[in-house]
C-alpha cells in the first residue's frame, strides 16, 4: 500500500513539547498516512506528557480538502478526551474559504491569528510585541511605515 | 475630362468610384464638415472636421480601388478605424444611441452620390446606375465599420467599469490595533461577496487583526445568498482566528431576515459600526487584562 503511493518527502510530522503545551507545525502537503500517523502521535504523546493543550500551525499549509479537514476535528476531539484543549493557528484565507465552501466549519475548534496567539489562549505567558505595534512586526518596519 | 469619361466605360464601377472619391476628396471632405457626425465631434476648429474627414474619403477610395467595397475588414479601414472609434465613442458620450450614430453615417452618403452623379456626366444610365449602388454599398460598410467599433468601445467600457466597480467598493479600513472593518456599500452579488471575503481574509492576515467588523448599513436588501454570504464569510474568519462581527442590520432587513427564516444565532451582531468596534475594545482589553493576570500569577 505504501509502496504503490510513497510518502512525500518529509512525510513524519514532528510533535514538540513546550512546557505544557505540544507544538505541531503542519507544511506543505500532507499526505493522508501521514495525517493518520499523525492523528496517532499526538494522541501519545498528550497521554504521555499530559499536556494541557496542542497548537497545530497550519499556516505552512497551501490546500486542504474534507479529508485534511476531518483528520484536524478528529485531533481536536481525541485531545479533548484526554483533557488537552486544541487550538488552531495560522489558517490561510484560501484554506479558510476552501474549508468553509466544503461546509467544515469546524465548531468547538479553537482558532488563533498565529501560534504567538494560539500559545496565549492556552494560558502560556508570551511577551507582547511595542504596544500599539502589529504584532510580530519588528520595530524598524514599523518605523519605516510611520516616515512619509 | 473626355478622356477620362471615356476609359471610365472600361472600369469597373467600383474603381470608377475610387477614382472619384480620390479625385474629389477635398470637395467631399468639405462636405462633410458640415455633416452632423464631423461638426459635432470637432468643435474647436472646421479644418479639423475636414482634416477627419479626407481620412475617411481617402480609406473609401481605397476600400473601393481595391474592389473591397462590401468587407468591413478591408485593410484600408484599419488606417481610420481608431479615429472612427473616437468619433463614435464621442458621440455615444454626448447621448446618441446607436440609431443616431447610424443615421448620421448614413446622411453622409446623399452628398457624395450628389457629386458622384454630376461627376459622371453622359455617361450610359445602367452605368451610372451601378456606381451609385457601388457607392451606395460602400457607405453601408462605413456604417458598419462605424457602429462596429462604438458597440466594442461600449462594450469595453462596461467591462473597464464592472472591474472599477469590483476592486473600488470594498475598502478594509484599520479602525485600530488589531480591529478592521469592511463598510459595505450597494447591492451584493456573489461575485463581489466573493471579493469582499478574500480582501477581508487577507486584511485579517496582513493587519493581524482579531476583529474584523462587516458593516452592512450601505446595503440595500438582504436575500438568502447574501445572508449565506455573510454567514461563509464569519466562518472563514473564525477559522482563520478572527471574531468576525456583523454591524448596521437595518430594521426592515432585520425583518426580512426572519421572515425569510435565516437563521443568523451563529454570527455576531451590533447595532451599529460604533457599537461593534466598542464591542471589539472591550474584548481585547479584557484579552490584555486577563493575560497579564496570568503573567502576574505565574510569577
Amino acid at each position: 500500500m505504501s509502496g504503490a503511493f510513497p510518502a512525500p518527502y518529509g512525510g513524519h510530522v514532528p510533535v514538540l513539547k513546550l512546557g505544557d503545551v505540544l507544538l505541531v507545525t503542519l507544511q506543505g502537503d500532507l499526505h493522508d498516512s501521514t495525517a493518520e500517523q499523525l492523528q496517532q502521535d499526538i494522541s501519545q504523546a498528550v497521554a504521555d506528557h499530559a499536556v494541557s493543550g496542542v497548537v497545530l500551525d497550519i499556516s505552512g499549509v497551501e490546500i486542504v480538502d474534507s479529508f485534511l479537514g476531518r483528520v484536524l476535528a478528529e485531533i481536536a476531539a481525541k485531545a479533548g478526551l484526554l483533557a488537552a484543549r486544541t487550538v488552531l493557528a495560522g489558517m490561510r484565507p484560501a484554506v479558510a474559504i476552501t474549508l468553509v465552501e466544503l461546509g467544515l466549519t469546524l465548531p468547538g475548534l479553537r482558532t488563533a491569528l498565529n501560534t504567538e496567539d494560539a500559545m496565549r489562549l492556552l494560558g502560556v505567558e508570551v511577551p507582547r510585541s511595542i504596544p500599539g505595534a502589529a504584532p510580530g512586526s519588528p520595530r524598524p518596519g514599523r518605523t519605516r511605515q510611520e516616515s512619509p | 475630362m473626355p478622356e477620362q469619361q471615356a476609359s471610365g466605360h472600361q472600369q469597373t464601377p467600383e474603381h470608377t468610384v475610387g477614382d472619384f472619391l480620390l479625385r474629389r476628396r477635398e470637395q467631399i471632405a468639405q462636405r462633410w464638415a458640415d455633416a452632423a457626425l464631423f461638426r459635432t465631434v470637432f468643435t474647436v476648429s472646421r479644418d479639423e472636421a475636414a482634416e477627419a474627414g479626407r481620412a475617411v474619403v481617402e480609406a473609401l477610395a481605397a476600400t473601393a480601388a481595391a474592389g473591397r467595397v462590401e468587407d468591413p475588414g478591408a485593410s484600408a479601414f484599419a488606417v481610420v478605424r481608431e479615429q472612427l472609434a473616437r468619433t463614435a465613442a464621442a458621440r455615444t458620450r454626448a447621448g446618441a444611441g446607436t440609431t443616431q450614430i447610424s443615421a448620421e453615417v448614413d446622411a453622409l452618403r446623399p452628398p457624395v452620390a450628389e457629386l458622384l452623379l454630376a461627376d459622371l456626366g453622359d455617361v450610359p444610365a445602367d452605368y451610372s446606375r451601378d456606381c451609385v449602388t457601388a457607392l451606395t454599398v460602400l457607405m453601408g460598410t462605413l456604417r458598419l465599420v462605424v457602429l462596429e467599433t462604438a458597440l466594442s468601445a461600449g462594450q469595453d467600457l462596461i467591462d473597464r467599469q464592472r472591474l472599477q466597480l469590483l476592486e473600488a467598493t470594498t475598502p478594509v479600513i484599520k479602525l485600530w490595533e488589531g480591529i478592521v472593518a469592511v463598510p459595505l456599500i450597494g447591492t451584493l452579488d456573489s461575485a463581489r461577496s466573493q471579493v469582499v471575503m478574500e480582501t477581508l481574509l487577507e486584511a485579517v492576515v496582513d493587519q493581524h487583526a482579531r476583529f474584523a467588523i462587516l458593516d452592512i448599513t450601505g446595503v440595500p436588501t438582504v436575500d438568502s445568498l447574501v445572508a449565506q454570504h455573510l454567514m461563509k464569510t464569519v466562518a472563514a474568519a473564525r477559522l482563520m482566528g478572527a471574531e468576525c462581527i456583523v454591524s448596521g442590520i437595518r430594521p426592515a432587513i432585520a425583518q426580512t431576515i426572519v421572515h425569510l427564516g435565516i437563521d443568523l444565532s451563529s454570527v455576531l451582531t451590533r447595532s451599529g459600526l460604533a457599537d461593534a468596534l466598542a464591542y471589539a475594545l472591550r474584548q481585547q482589553d479584557a484579552d490584555l487584562d486577563l493575560s497579564a493576570a496570568r503573567g502576574a500569577s505565574t510569577r
